[in-house]
């Protein structure tokens, strides 16, 4: 049986479907069977961050509503041979599927693959509840600012009710030069206000955006440090101790005046 | 002019990552027991059995409530006294 891991945060924009879609090319680049599922019915994303949505024939919705068998549903990445995603619906809302629905796919995903992720949608309505319905365990994801950990914070109450204990975090678009400067949130603030495990950091980093607009996911690139961060996470979950990643602030002209002068 | 010369030699003024910090404490105090309304019953229960050892409380006027101010949050009990216990009072 593989592991159920859903990806979620609350608020929108954090990150959930880039992270869905870097850990999971990750664990594909570890050699694990990995599937995607885009839960977030009605508003796919998931199939163009990993550049699969010309190849799209049937759905999750196809699947629970049996118009096809979930094999037909699975589109095959060809640049990772055991990465696969079953995408969202995008004609229907989140109300065409039901929590017991999304267990039992989550069940039988789990025979076939090693990691079945699940990008969530945002909010704390019925699509959360089916996405966190069959996961075994929960990745949340936020952004140093009030909302976003406000939200997450959220989230670690919701899945705490819904029998989900221990959610990990990863924070996401961290940028080191405003924590230097002390205008922006670091980790062990974060880390204090919610209480939960720290999984993973990642730093603000442009190639998010050129990967993205590629629809190639940036876990691949060994120069990138977003990249590497990725990979940290994805080694973490798959048990091995990797320390954090040390974000130093960008050499900046202003910096290395400073340097200069011995300041 | 102050701040700059500030900055030049290094030492930055408080940055507002200390003002995020505060803010979200506040609001997740008010939002963390919103996610659960029965908490406010069982502190409310507690408080029926301790006060009652002293004095007789009207309890179904009773009302409790968390409240924010700018600067805190408190929790604040209105409590309606029926009549003291006298068998409690001191020097007796």
């Amino acid at each position: 049986m593989g592991e159920v891991i859903v990806i979620t945060s609350g608020k929108g924009g954090v990150g959930k479907t880039t992270t869905t879609a870097n850990l999971g090319t990750g664990f594909a680049l570890q050699g694990k069977k990995v599937v995607l599922v885009d839960a977030d019915i009605g508003l796919r994303n998931l199939d163009v961050v990993m550049g699969l949505e010309n190849r799209i024939v049937y759905d999750l919705v196809d699947v629970t509503e049996g118009n096809c068998r979930l094999k037909q549903a699975l589109i095959r990445d060809k640049r990772y041979e055991t990465l696969y995603l079953l995408p969202a619906a995008q004609t229907r809302d989140k109300n065409a599927v039901t929590p017991d629905q999304m267990r039992q796919l989550c069940q039988d995903l789990a025979q076939e693959f090693d990691y079945v992720i699940i990008d969530c949608p945002a909010g704390i309505e019925q699509g959360f509840r089916n996405a966190i319905a069959g996961a075994d365990r929960a990745i949340i994801v936020t952004t140093p600012e009030v909302s976003a950990v406000r939200d997450a914070d959220r989230i670690i109450g919701l899945l705490e009710s819904e029998g989900k204990h221990n959610p990990k975090l990863i924070v996401n678009r961290i940028r080191p030069l405003m924590v230097k400067k002390g205008d922006m949130m670091d980790i062990d603030d974060i880390i204090e206000i919610l209480a939960v495990d720290l999984l993973g950091i990642i730093p603000e980093d442009e190639y998010i955006v050129i990967s993205t607009n590629r629809g190639e996911p940036a876990v691949a690139n060994t120069s990138a440090l977003a990249s590497t961060a990725y990979r940290n996470i994805v080694r973490r979950l798959m048990g091995e101790n990797v320390p954090l990643m040390i974000l130093e602030p960008n050499d900046s002209l202003w910096n290395r005046f400073k340097k200069v002068l011995g300041l | 002019m102050f701040e700059i010369i500030q900055k030049l030699f290094g030492k930055e003024p408080q940055g507002s990552k200390d003002i995020a910090k505060e803010r979200l404490r506040f609001v997740l105090v008010h939002d963390r027991v919103n996610v659960s309304p029965q908490f406010m019953e069982i502190i409310k229960d507690d408080m029926i059995k301790v006060i009652s050892n002293y004095m007789d409380i009207n309890e179904s006027e009773m009302e409790i409530n968390l409240t924010k101010t700018n600067t805190q949050v408190a929790l604040v009990a209105n409590i309606p006294v029926n009549r003291m216990k006298r068998s409690v009072l001191p020097g007796e």
